[in-house]
Formats: C-alpha cells, sequence, structure tokens
C-alpha cells in the first residue's frame, strides 16, 4: 500500500492542468484514521438518502414492535430486519389526513407521504426526495436516481405536481446510464476531460443565454414550468463542467460486472431477481458518488408467473383465513416485499467504509400507502428509517405517535439533511413539529 | 464567445415582435412592429369579471408530435433513440396537460439525448447530400456560411416560424464553436442542431399575439402561431410548406385564406391523423396495446390482440366519420368494422381472409350481423377489456368510463376504509350484479354505484376481454339497467340509450374544443361552444365538419392582452 499520499499529493494533482495524475492505489488508505472520511481531503464521505416507497401496506397487528423508545424487540412481520434494528427506527401510530377530500385509494395518501398534500390543483410539489437531492445531489453525474422493482416506469419521486422522475425499469439499461461511456472512473490515475464535453458546454450556452429573456416576460401560469425546464436545463450544464473536472477519489468504487437481468416485469422471480441487481447496481452508484439520492418504487402489481392475479388484487379479493386471522396470499407477498428491501439494506452493508459501511452514511425512508390495503385504511401508518446518515438521525428506536400526521416522519428527515423548511404538508397533514427523539446530533452543514 | 456576440445583438434590435413561449423573445426576423405577450397572461375580464378571452396555452410536444416532427423533418428512417416522460392528463385530455407541464430533469436529459442522436445521424455522412445543403470548404474546420444554410432551413421548420436574426447567429456561432473545437465541421453542426432540438422554442408550441386590426384593445394569434394551432390540431404535425408560406405572406391572416387552408388540410391524407390523434387521447386508446389480462382466464388474449384492439376501433371510426362522413352517435351502434384473425377469434365470428393472396394488409372489412348482440364501439374490445380488471369484468369500470369519457362527467371516488369482501364472494354471489348489489347495501357506496352499474351492468354478457358468455359462475346474467330514465334490457339497448343521450354529443364538442384550445373554455368562450353545439347537431353530428367549423373560428385564435409590464417596457402597440 502506498503510504506516501497525502493531502498535498492529491491538491497539486487537481491544480496540474488538463491531465491530472494520480498515484494508486486508492484503498482505505484514502481514508482518515475513523474511516468517515477522506484523508486527502479532509471531506467527509458523502451522505446519502433513498426513498423507498411500497405499496400496499403492512399485516395489522403484526408489524408494531410491543415497547416504544429504545431497545425494542421488532414484531413478527419485521423480523427478518434485526440484523438492522439498532441502525433503523420504527416510527407507527401517524396517519394521513384527507380533510373531507375524496381518497383516491393508492393515491391521495402517496402524495401526502412523498408531498406532504394531495394535489388537487397540480400544483404541489417536489417531494421531498426532489427537495434533499437539492441539497446532497448538486454535484453528482446523477441529481437522484428512480428505479422500479417491478419493471415499470411508475415513480412517485416529482419535481412538482405535474413532472415525475421516472423509474427505470432495467438494471441493465440502468448499468448503462451508471458505467457507460460517459462513466468516469473517479479513482483512475489519469484524467483527460472529454473535448466533446467541452463542445457540448459551450454550445449550450445558446440555450442557457435566452433564461434571462425569457423569465423576464414569462407569464404567471407559465414561470414555474419554464423555471423548471431552465432548471433542468443548468443541471445538464451543471453535469457537463463536472465531466470536466477531476472527480474526488471514492475509496470502494469499483466498476460492476454487466447485470444478467431477468425480464423486467411484475412476476415475482423477476422482481426479486432484479431487484437484487438493482441493489447491487445502487450501492456501486453510491459508493462511486455517482449520485446521493436514490428512490425505489414498487405499486404492488407483483404477480406469480401465468397469471394477472396481483397481489393488489389479492389485498381486495383474498378472504380472511379464519384459522390465521389474516390474508395468507397477502401476508406472503408482504414477507417476499420485506424480503426484497432486506436484501437492498444489505447491498448496502456490504460495502465497507473504514470501520463503517456505506449504509452507515445513507438513510433509507421507507413509507407505504395504506396499513391494510384490504380496507384501505390510512390509520395506522407504517413508516420506517434505515441507516442514520452519518449521524444525521438517531437510531434504534420505535416512536409511536397515534393520531399525529406521518408528514411529522418526512419534515424530520427533510431536516435532518438541512432543507431550509420548518413546517411540511398542507391541511391537517401540516406539521411543523419534528420528532425529537430521532433527531440526529449533527446537522448536514457540519458533516 | 457565443454569449458575447448574441448578447449584444439582443439588445440592439430596434424594430421587435415578440413571441411568446409563455415567454417574450426578441425578434426581429419579420419587419414587423407587433405588440405580443407572454401566453399566460391574465386573461381578459370583462366589465362582470369574467374572464372573456382565455389565456393563450403554451404546450410541450407530446411524445407523438416529437416522433412526427422528426419523420416529418428528417424521415422516418431516423431512430429517436431516447424517451419521454410520462403524460399526464387534464381534465379528460393529454392535450390539456401537455399545456400544464415543465421538463423534469430526467425527461431533459432524455431530451438531450435523443437530441444528439437525432442530430448525429442527421450530419452523418450517409445524409450529407440529402440533408444537408451545402458543401463546406474544409470538413476540419468551421464554415459559417455553409451551416447558416442548413441551420436557418432547419430551424425554420422545427420552431415553425423563421428564426431571428439573433437566433440564426446563436446558433451558427455555436456550430461554429463547435467545429473549431472538435474540428470537425459535422460534429459542429450536429452540437448545434442538438441545441436547437432542445430549446423551448422547438420542445413547447410557441404562442406569439398581435393585435389584432380594427379591433381595438383585441389581441390574436400571429399567423405562424396560427399554423402551428391547425397543424397539431388537424395532423398531429407541425405545418408543412405551404402552411408556412400562408403564414409568411399573411394569406392566413384573412379569413378566406384561413378557410382555404383548413380545406386543403382537411382534404389530406395527414388528416386522418389528426383524428386518430384525437380519439386516442379522447378515448384512452394509448393504454389499450399494453393491457395486461390473466393468461389463464383469458388464453384468446395477446399482445397481437391488444395491438389490434386499439386499430381496430381507429379504423372503424375513421371510416365511419371521415370516409363516409357518417353521424358521430352512429360510433355507439355502427356494426361495420375491420378484423384480424387475432380478434375474430375473440369475437368468435368467421373471417373469411379475401385479400389477394400474399398481400400483407391483415386487416378485412367485416359487419356484425344485425341481431349480434355486438355492434358500436363500447362493444369492441378496446372499450370492454379496458375497463375491466385484468381478471374479471367490471360493471363499475365499464360505467365509470361511459360516464367520465363518453359523456365527460365526473364520478366521484370511492370513500377511504370499505370493505370489498362482500363485492369479492363469488360463491355466494355468483353474478356481478349479485356482488355490486350485496357491496352497495353498504350506504356511502351505494350513491355513486347508482350511477355507474346500471350502465355497466348491460356489458356484463362481455368478459374482462370482450369474449361473449350468457352466464357467469353457471348463473343466468340479467343486462337489465338504465341510463338517466332510459330503461333496456340488454347492450343493444344500452347502445341506443348512448346513441340518443344528448351528452354524448356535447361531451365530444367540449373534448374536440379543449382539445384544439389546450385548456377548458373561459366563461366568455361558452357562448361559441355553444354554437359549436349548434352547428354541429344541424350538419348532422358530422365530426370532420366540426373540426372544420372549430379550425375556421376566428375565437381559436384570440388571445389576452400582454401583460402590462410589457406595456410598459415596450410602448403602446401601434
Amino acid at each position: 500500500m502506498n503510504t506516501k499520499l497525502n493531502r498535498r499529493t492529491v491538491l497539486r494533482g487537481s491544480m496540474g492542468g488538463a491531465v491530472i495524475t494520480v498515484g494508486l492505489p486508492l484503498l482505505d488508505c484514502f481514508l482518515n484514521g475513523n474511516g468517515t472520511a477522506l484523508a486527502a481531503t479532509g471531506k467527509a464521505l458523502p451522505t446519502c438518502f433513498g426513498h423507498w416507497y411500497q405499496s400496499l401496506g403492512l399485516n395489522p397487528g403484526m408489524w408494531i414492535p410491543e415497547k416504544i423508545g429504545a431497545n425494542y424487540e421488532n414484531n413478527v412481520q419485521l423480523k427478518l430486519f434485526d440484523p438492522f434494528r439498532e441502525r433503523m427506527n420504527i416510527f407507527s401510530g401517524m396517519k394521513y389526513f384527507l380533510d373531507g377530500r375524496p381518497h383516491e385509494t393508492h393515491t391521495s395518501t402517496v402524495q401526502i407521504a412523498t408531498m406532504g398534500a394531495v394535489i388537487d390543483s397540480g400544483e404541489i410539489g417536489p417531494s421531498l426526495d426532489s427537495k434533499i437531492a437539492d441539497v446532497i445531489g448538486k454535484d453528482t453525474r446523477f441529481r437522484s436516481l428512480e428505479v422500479s422493482v417491478e419493471g415499470s416506469r411508475k415513480s412517485w419521486s416529482r419535481r412538482s405536481g405535474t413532472s415525475v422522475n421516472p423509474s427505470e425499469p432495467s438494471p441493465v439499461a440502468l448499468y448503462k446510464r451508471l458505467f457507460g461511456p460517459e462513466f468516469r472512473d473517479p479513482n483512475a490515475a489519469e484524467f483527460t476531460p472529454d473535448p466533446m464535453l467541452m463542445a457540448r458546454r459551450s454550445v449550450l450556452s445558446v440555450i442557457t443565454d435566452q433564461r434571462h429573456d425569457i423569465m423576464r416576460q414569462v407569464g404567471a401560469a407559465d414561470r414555474a414550468r419554464m423555471e423548471e425546464y431552465f432548471t433542468s436545463i443548468r443541471e445538464i450544464e451543471h453535469r457537463l463542467e463536472l465531466g470536466l473536472q477531476k472527480p474526488e477519489p471514492m475509496p470502494t468504487c469499483q466498476v460492476p460486472a454487466p447485470p444478467e437481468e431477468l425480464e423486467p416485469s411484475t412476476v415475482i422471480d423477476n422482481v426479486v431477481h432484479n431487484g437484487k441487481l438493482f441493489a447491487q447496481l445502487l450501492a456501486y452508484a453510491l459508493a462511486c458518488d455517482q449520485t446521493r439520492v436514490f428512490n425505489v418504487a414498487s405499486s404492488g402489481s407483483w404477480r406469480e408467473a401465468g397469471t394477472t392475479y396481483t397481489w393488489h388484487t389479492a389485498t381486495h379479493e383474498e378472504a380472511i383465513d379464519q384459522g390465521v386471522g389474516r390474508q395468507k396470499k397477502v401476508f406472503w407477498y408482504l414477507t417476499i416485499a420485506n424480503k426484497v428491501f432486506a436484501e437492498f439494506l444489505r447491498a448496502l452493508d456490504g460495502v465497507r467504509e473504514g470501520p463503517g459501511t456505506l449504509l452507515d452514511r445513507t438513510l433509507v425512508l421507507w413509507q407505504t400507502d395504506h396499513e391494510d390495503a384490504r380496507t384501505h385504511s390510512i390509520e395506522n401508518i407504517p413508516i420506517m428509517t434505515v441507516g442514520g446518515a452519518g449521524g444525521l438521525m438517531t437510531t434504534g428506536i420505535h416512536v409511536s405517535a397515534p393520531g399525529d400526521p406521518c408528514t411529522r416522519v418526512g419534515l424530520t428527515v427533510q431536516q435532518a439533511f438541512g432543507v431550509p423548511i420548518r413546517t411540511w404538508g398542507d391541511r391537517s397533514n401540516e406539521t411543523t413539529r419534528t420528532i425529537t427523539e430521532v433527531m440526529g446530533s449533527q446537522d448536514a452543514s457540519s458533516v | 464567445m457565443v454569449r458575447n456576440l448574441t448578447t449584444k445583438l439582443m439588445y440592439s434590435a430596434t424594430s421587435l415582435i415578440i413571441v411568446a413561449l409563455g415567454i417574450g423573445l426578441a425578434m426581429i426576423a419579420l419587419g414587423v412592429r407587433t405588440q405580443v405577450a407572454s401566453a399566460e397572461v391574465n386573461s381578459k375580464e370583462t366589465s362582470d369579471g369574467a374572464a372573456e378571452v382565455g389565456r393563450a396555452v403554451v404546450r410541450r410536444l407530446t411524445p407523438d408530435h416529437y416522433g412526427n416532427v422528426i419523420a416529418d423533418v428528417f424521415g422516418p428512417s431516423i431512430r429517436l433513440g431516447g424517451r419521454f416522460e410520462p403524460e399526464f392528463r387534464v381534465d379528460g385530455l393529454y392535450e390539456i396537460g401537455s399545456g400544464r407541464v415543465g421538463v423534469s430533469s430526467d425527461g431533459m436529459m432524455q431530451y438531450d439525448i435523443m437530441a444528439r442522436n437525432i442530430a448525429e445521424q442527421v450530419t452523418s455522412e450517409k445524409y450529407h447530400g440529402e440533408m444537408i445543403p451545402c458543401t463546406p470548404q474544409s470538413v476540419s474546420r468551421s464554415d459559417g456560411d455553409c451551416a447558416r444554410q442548413f441551420l436557418t432551413g432547419v430551424g425554420r421548420v422545427l420552431f415553425r416560424r423563421p428564426l431571428t436574426e439573433t437566433e440564426q447567429i446563436r446558433y451558427v456561432a455555436a456550430a461554429n464553436v463547435g467545429a473549431q473545437q472538435l474540428q470537425d465541421f459535422y460534429a459542429g453542426l450536429s452540437l448545434s442542431l442538438g441545441a436547437m432540438l432542445t430549446s423551448p422554442q422547438f420542445l413547447f408550441r410557441q404562442v406569439a399575439i398581435e393585435p389584432a386590426p380594427n379591433q381595438p384593445g383585441e389581441y390574436r394569434l400571429v399567423a405562424y402561431s396560427k399554423a402551428s394551432r391547425l397543424s397539431f390540431f388537424l395532423w398531429n404535425s407541425l405545418p408543412d410548406e405551404v402552411l408556412l408560406r400562408a403564414a409568411e405572406d399573411g394569406e392566413l391572416n384573412t379569413q378566406e385564406g384561413l378557410e382555404r387552408q383548413v380545406s386543403r388540410m382537411k382534404a389530406s391524407p395527414r388528416f386522418k391523423d389528426g383524428v386518430r390523434a384525437f380519439f386516442t387521447d379522447m378515448f384512452h386508446f394509448d393504454a389499450v396495446p399494453t393491457l395486461a389480462k390473466d393468461l389463464v382466464l383469458y388464453p384468446k388474449f395477446d399482445s397481437i390482440v391488444a395491438a389490434d384492439a386499439k386499430e381496430q376501433t381507429l379504423k372503424t371510426l375513421i371510416q365511419l366519420l371521415v370516409d363516409q362522413r357518417g353521424d358521430y352517435r352512429d360510433i355507439f351502434t355502427v356494426r361495420k368494422t375491420f378484423l384480424t384473425q387475432a380478434l375474430a377469434s375473440v369475437y368468435e365470428v368467421p373471417l373469411v381472409n379475401d385479400v389477394p393472396n400474399g398481400s400483407p394488409d391483415t386487416w378485412q372489412p367485416f359487419e356484425f350481423s344485425s341481431d349480434d348482440s355486438r355492434g358500436g364501439i363500447l362493444t369492441h374490445i378496446s372499450f370492454l377489456g379496458l375497463h375491466s380488471h385484468p381478471g374479471r369484468s367490471s360493471p363499475t369500470l365499464r360505467g365509470k368510463a361511459l360516464r367520465e369519457i363518453m359523456f365527460c362527467q365526473k364520478v366521484p371516488a370511492p370513500p377511504g376504509d370499505v370493505d370489498f369482501t362482500l363485492a369479492n364472494d363469488t360463491t355466494v354471489y355468483k353474478t356481478a350484479r349479485k356482488r355490486l348489489v350485496a357491496h352497495s347495501s353498504e350506504p356511502m357506496c351505494a350513491g355513486c354505484h347508482k350511477i355507474t352499474d346500471p350502465m355497466g351492468l348491460a356489458l356484463e354478457k362481455f368478459d374482462g376481454i370482450g369474449v361473449y358468455r350468457e352466464t357467469e359462475n353457471g348463473v343466468q346474467i340479467d343486462t337489465s339497467g338504465q341510463v338517466d330514465g332510459m330503461a333496456f334490457e340488454d347492450a343493444a339497448g344500452l347502445r341506443k340509450a348512448v346513441h340518443d343521450h344528448p351528452a354524448a354529443t356535447s361531451c365530444l364538442v367540449d373534448r374536440l374544443f379543449s382539445y384544439a384550445l389546450g385548456r377548458t373554455p373561459v366563461k366568455g368562450e361558452l357562448s361559441w361552444v355553444s354554437r359549436l353545439k349548434g352547428t354541429f347537431k344541424e350538419s348532422g353530428y358530422v365530426v370532420p365538419e366540426l373540426m372544420r367549423k372549430i379550425a375556421t373560428s376566428p375565437e381559436l385564435y384570440r388571445a389576452p392582452p400582454p401583460k402590462n409590464e410589457i406595456m410598459k417596457t415596450m410602448g403602446p402597440a401601434t
């Protein structure tokens, strides 16, 4: 191991003009003593945020831990998360408020979970992951990555009430986006800026130069649309600029082998298989700092091969088995869904960075639309967080807040990442009350 | 470099037209002094405070538009190589949704990828002679003159109006910078064309307005914006050369000229593309080809049936409404249609293949007999299958679709916390009717089901993909029902009731109007809508005639006055 690498070597390299040479190899020697920061620059490893949205709830009576506070024990349905128990929080008792508005089942509640409000006019949003990406996702190749484990483009990540960030249904396609020709290995010894990127950045000014004139005269109703357009253009420009700079070395970044996916679909074997691939790819993406924000979507249209009788249909149509007191098929689906999530957490946890893991500098928020999908219940909604984002959130706690709006969790998470908001949500979902029990010791600005 | 050059020019313009893209953009190419507004200016207010003229909506190109435009301009062999953001349906139409959306970060990345893909193909060696009207002095250097020739020509078509001088300078400068940096003329040209394809002027349908002559205080769309509105409405794509010329030489600004162009466009084969696009949007046909059904229950259903199902109904509509100039109401009863072998197997009818031997056309004209329970588009797979669950039919979904799609009525969403156990118990309640009766015993559900189910139950003899059946779970199906007081015994009765229901024709006018305008009418436009409904009736409900009427109405091209700030900045209109 080359122990001569130091801060000066890297700094000299990064100022050395077009071709930057950095010594090899880039292993744990690049981390500081406790493995939380890059030794070379003293910068902390970036914190990451993930939103796992899993429709169709959990089984009533089977997920809430008996004990409130620290040192709780997982209930039956969440037993398989035991390896993460100390690093996760469970929130129970909270609800979605419709305030007399129609209940578009599986839809209104998603909107509250992700945007704090029901879309009445199409003018709300963005979703909380986008707001967090605005804070932590600006300097990566991808502001955020959205995937669907069930082969669809469905996504609940929105830039605004009308503008969805669609999901990538195929692991192979995600692999190409991440590690295709435009990928630049942050640990590569040599760095030569791509003349094509330079030319593209120059040419893009044809559009960016118009921004001022256009925004000056844009009408009220189109202002937000044009603002969004130019923000998106600015992101392209910013990404081109990033591509022209020598990236920060990432100690554990590796280019994985191309994935061998099953056809993206709702068939359960494919969901499980591709879910695992997505987990690995996202772990690599975070480890290589290609993105710091991701969304994983599942709408619960999973099914067994050869039938279109879906999990969602089962929640409505399956009778409650009087023997066990629950819908057996639905329980089976929920168990698989939890396994897919646990597998995902394991992938993040498998990337070791000094004494900790990638999961430790990440916070994954798990949300759902109903507690009991069978009745579309909107009370006692299960919510979980896993990982503390490098101390932004305290973990290992079961928080019970009966009757409170679910938006309290969303607000807490956003504030943890430094989103400058004091309140979140509208009408009865509006809250200023963060969940102090889980607020971490650091805020994002000190990381 | 580009920045400096163009900024200077922006402010040196002396005579200005502002093209709004919801925006004002200084333009000096047209040489006419015009006062224009942002498209999102406040609607003009009448004395009682009601909006008289609605806003001029700036729409983003739909995925279909984008594909059609690229094919029209560069030929069908050019691949897009990307995908689109999901569309967003508002008030029943994507076309209205397209007036509400911006471009997300992911969407922009995709536009960027497609633009570079398309531009690379267009400027590739293979197309040099065909697409690029000149040869550069050197392929490894910039050539401003050649770049200008190509970019002004292609820009005029892509932007649906001539480039302003500023724009010309910008895009040529961009091509030059690219060529110099990459030492490749065509690479520079490609980058500049790519920028054009990601510009707001291309991705959004601009609206520029000017004072209406001889009508103080009134505003209208400028001729190029008119041309665009016309062509996307009637052809589902951009204006052709003749239409652009009609805009350029002022023909479109006269009523006779406008009518001449509309007649020409209606006579073109591309008119059918426009009609198909409208009905695809209104009837949600975009969802048909990707329908998923339970293959255990419906072994006849596959992706071929799904794709053909959409095409069948579109062909039926085009034949009846365009070729035969038939009565719109007859779409609910028409027995003449077109089938493929795959569809015939679902409909369980014999289809004699009488096309010439070896003909690739798999479509056959077919007429359901007068005593067949099938007839009208409500008995097509594109309706029956689309508004069913994957594994069973749904009188509620079908009734809801009838109300919302065919009648433009709104059915309330179901309440929360409903127990569906009764509605799903097929062991005790053998037919959908019995299950729904049991379910509706819950008072909070009964109200809405009353407005959907009696219509949907009439179609219960067609299963979840539209195959005819007499029984469900061994019990005879009862198809009696009623729609707003008109009672019937079966699907034939329902067809007749829908055919005669005043909401059907009224809804078509509302949707077509909104489709053309990109929004629902404001109060001040209701008299126009009501006049359109009158003439639609007088014409015998001929849809192309209604489209002609809308396209030639001066109201379609009216706009509210520009924002006050612009008036102040630019001075009063002359």
